[in-house]
């Protein structure tokens, strides 16, 4: 419990985020009182862990309840202390499928008693008529795996880039591109992340990345998330649960703008090509509503609703109360949307306005998306001198990018690379690199800006600016 | 200053007096006063530093000069200064003060060079060595496994050349400090020296003790420790004091397995948690085009129906040169396969 106010921001408060682990498996989750929760195919409610403090670890009692682990010590003293018993070899040893006593009807009760996991492990070996024949190393090795089987415990840590790399990586990868968390690393590194900022941003990497930058960022300077589709996905920078400061400083623009703002055309006065696309599906509304609620949902509002009123509709028969509801509920929902456009427009004017000095600091993409065309498009928005770093799961799109920048000038110190993550087990006589290995975890393009070839040293690119807006706007 | 200052630094005392950043064991600095300092300076005047990016080149600055692929130069810049490159000589006061980072500068031969605003990466590139150094890729994965962010308390040690060091501060400005420890007397006073050149001396401590002996100088206030010096299990326990009571990570690199298995048995010994080894290479890809010659099978009797007669002659000589050309990447004839392994660990709540 907590001990003193320092403890206060250690502590776990109801509605924190947080990361369960076990061993090296992690999942995030928030803390809500009376939730069912479902770790490692367990249901757990997490409300005993409110007022400890973080990395407590629990033990999981019937009906999944939390209870924090009494004296830690135990668990790493208790094996083979009283095992001394030990062979030197497997000559004798034959696997007859008939040393473990126990059935696993036997183990089934021994749980069903609520023996703890520490408990069952020790009948395990109490039963195993090979255990004491086994060589020191293979007795460890049997004792490891069982309680890794049986042992019934959740430690709760605070989340960070860390943990939540390693758990997406562990757990959905394919949501995140494959990126590996020393991918991630360098990334950040190579794009010089830092306090005080502009950072460029375009991933779908489930917000990953995005959190990476802004928890490196530690809410000064500011971060422009560019977005494909109808919102920015930000699922993984929920994880990290950023105090609410943070988010001031972070921006959204939709790629889609981009030629426009490029072109110097983007009116964020008045309404912008956007709104009008959402107009046109309110004017669809009863017939579209699924339509409209795919880029909803990524912004996660309003979703579930509509959902609702589409059944109502399909089940109803003829009733006039229920058509007249609808009818409100769509003013309603209309002036929300309505609110909700003039928020967007001011977001987007705010986003625009960072971007138009075309000064950021640092670039960094990591998509599903083709990057070539995001690269070549995105790096006009950097001053001179200032770092990027391109993530793709794929080599072939990254000599791609590295072609067209070698043709076009502009860039210095451009580098195509891999790193190989490998794992060691480090034990007594028995250290060797751990036998599985990520194949890969994607290839990254980095490099540097310069002021472009045409351009006079000091000053010029304000000069040359107005000659690149002219050419695009004849084009169009 | 004051005489102890004064003894302590001896011959250098002039260069390193001023210096907020050297200090003899022991001396705690005033954290808060320091910690506002930065930000102020910089908000006001702008100029480049190793933590804050600015535009135009000022006297004084440090500079990357870029002299072509994988070749680049630190400058520090100064008016009447002159630097030499291959292409020729700058003249600092006409072509480098005043002059936006990023440009192109052309020397006096007729060359030119792209002149760089600073970066932890570029200066580990480019920094004069005292000592074995950490590359950029270790440096990356220590960074987000030690898990340092703006505002982390970071203890290091050895200091060596400041590569790692430059990279820690980049990380944890404005608000965090790291406290450095270098045995070795003249290595501790020269990167004091480039921390102040650098205007990142207020984010650092250097101390020059032995951390095996004395420790890192500060006790309960690290979130972060990392250890790159021969005998890190004789650290260990300097580190656990050196962390802070609710918990905080650790890092020690070392080249010999056999030095991470001494560290592991201690660190376990000391109750660390999620003890973990591991090795990041990295695989630097080279891009070119290349261009595979395709065999001549002969005339081809099939194809001759379609081709029609007229076309028989002229395709025979030509295939004899056919080829296909494609962009791809070539492997490094040979590339470092090992720096060191690293070892991070959790330190519990004490």
């Amino acid at each position: 419990m907590a001990e003193n106010e320092d403890d206060y921001q250690y502590t776990i408060k109801e509605g924190d985020y947080v990361v369960l682990k076990r061993g090296d498996i992690y999942k995030a989750v928030q803390i809500q009182l009376k939730k069912k929760v479902i770790f490692e195919k367990q249901w757990i409610f997490l409300d005993n862990a409110v007022g400890h403090l973080y990395s407590t670890t629990f033990e999981i009692v019937s009906g999944g309840v939390l209870q924090p682990k009494e004296d830690k010590k135990d668990q790493d003293t208790e094996h083979p202390a009283d095992v001394k018993v030990a062979g030197t070899d497997n000559r004798n040893i034959v696997d007859d499928g008939k040393s473990q006593k126990l059935t696993r009807d036997d183990i089934e009760t021994l749980k069903e008693q609520g023996l703890k996991g520490q408990e069952i492990v020790q009948q395990l070996i109490e039963n195993s008529s090979t255990f004491t024949t086994k060589t020191g190393y293979a007795q460890d090795k049997y004792i490891k795996k069982k309680k890794k089987k049986y042992e019934n415990t959740v430690t709760i840590v605070k989340p960070t880039c860390r943990i939540l790399a390693m758990m997406y990586h562990g757990r959905e990868p394919g949501k995140i591109c494959h990126l590996r968390y020393d991918t991630l690393a360098q990334m950040l590194t190579l794009a010089n992340v830092h306090a005080g900022s502009k950072v460029l941003v375009f991933e779908t990497c489930a917000g990953l990345v995005l959190g990476a930058i802004m928890e490196r960022m530690g809410g000064y300077g500011s971060v422009i998330q560019m977005y494909p589709g109808g919102g920015p996905v930000r699922a993984g920078v929920e994880c990290f649960g950023f105090p609410s400061h943070f988010h001031d400083t972070l921006h959204e623009f939709p790629i889609c703008h981009v030629n426009a703002l490029l072109a110097g055309s983007l009116d964020t006065s008045a309404k912008d090509p956007s709104a009008d696309e959402n107009q046109v599906v309110e004017k669809q509304f009863g017939v579209a509503v699924k339509h409209q609620n795919q880029p909803e949902s990524e912004q996660q509002d309003g979703g579930p609703e509509e959902q609702r009123m589409e059944t109502n509709a399909a089940a109803a028969a003829v009733q006039d109360q229920e058509e007249l509801e609808k009818e409100k509920r769509k003013e309603i929902k209309a002036q929300e949307k309505k609110l909700k456009l003039e928020e967007k427009r001011r977001k987007l004017a705010a986003a625009a306005a960072l971007l138009e000095g075309r000064n950021a600091d640092g670039l960094v993409i990591a998509s599903r998306f083709h990057p070539c065309p995001v690269l070549l498009g995105l790096i006009k928005f950097l001053s001179p001198s200032r770092p990027f770093a391109v993530f793709s799961q794929y080599k072939e799109t990254l000599i791609e990018c590295y072609t067209k920048l070698k043709e076009q000038g502009g860039t210095v110190n451009l580098r195509l690379t891999d790193t190989w993550l490998r794992h060691y087990q480090v034990l007594p006589n028995r250290t060797h690199p751990v036998l599985l290995m990520s194949g890969g975890g994607g290839y990254l393009l980095s490099g540097t800006t310069v002021a472009t070839d045409h351009s006079k040293p000091a000053g010029s690119p304000q000069a040359e600016e107005p000659a690149r807006k002219k050419a695009r706007t004849d084009k169009h | 200053m004051n005489a102890v200052l004064d003894a302590f630094y001896g011959a250098n005392s002039c260069v390193l007096s001023n210096s907020l950043s050297f200090r003899e064991p022991g001396f705690i600095l005033l954290a808060k006063h320091e910690k506002k300092n930065p930000l102020k300076r910089r908000a006001t005047k702008h100029t480049m530093s190793f933590v804050q990016y600015s535009d135009l080149i000022h006297d004084g600055d440090v500079i990357i000069v870029y002299l072509g692929h994988n070749s680049v130069m630190p400058v520090k810049v100064q008016h009447g200064a002159q630097t030499q490159t291959r292409y020729g000589v700058i003249r600092h006061s006409t072509q480098l003060i005043g002059q936006r980072y990023g440009s192109k500068v052309t020397c006096s031969k007729g060359g030119w060079v792209q002149v760089l605003h600073p970066t932890p990466e570029l200066w580990t590139v480019s920094l004069p060595h005292r000592t074995q150094i950490l590359y950029t890729t270790d440096i990356s994965i220590i960074t987000m496994m030690l898990e340092l962010k703006p505002g982390s308390i970071v203890c290091e040690s050895g200091t060596g050349s400041g590569s790692l060091s430059h990279a820690i501060l980049r990380t944890i400005a404005p608000t965090g400090h790291l406290h450095t420890v270098e045995f070795h007397e003249q290595r501790a006073l020269k990167v004091a020296e480039e921390f102040k050149e650098h205007r990142v001396d207020p984010l650092v401590t250097v101390r020059n003790q032995d951390v095996c002996k004395d420790g890192f100088g500060v006790t309960g206030v690290a979130d972060a420790v990392f250890l790159d010096i021969p005998s890190p299990w004789e650290a260990v326990g300097h580190a656990k004091v050196a962390l802070k009571k609710h918990g905080g990570r650790l890092c020690s690199f070392s080249p010999c397995i056999e030095q991470v298995q001494r560290t592991c048995e201690v660190l376990a010994d000391q109750a660390f948690e999620e003890i973990s080894t591991v090795e990041v290479l990295l695989r630097v890809h080279d891009v070119r085009t290349v261009s595979l010659p395709l065999p001549d099978f002969g005339p081809d009797p099939s194809s001759q129906t379609e081709l029609g007669p007229k076309e028989e002659a002229p395709p025979t000589p030509s295939l004899n040169h056919a080829s296909i050309t494609m962009k791809t990447t070539t492997p490094p004839r040979e590339m470092p396969g090992h720096t060191g392994y690293l070892t991070f660990a959790t330190k519990p709540r004490t």
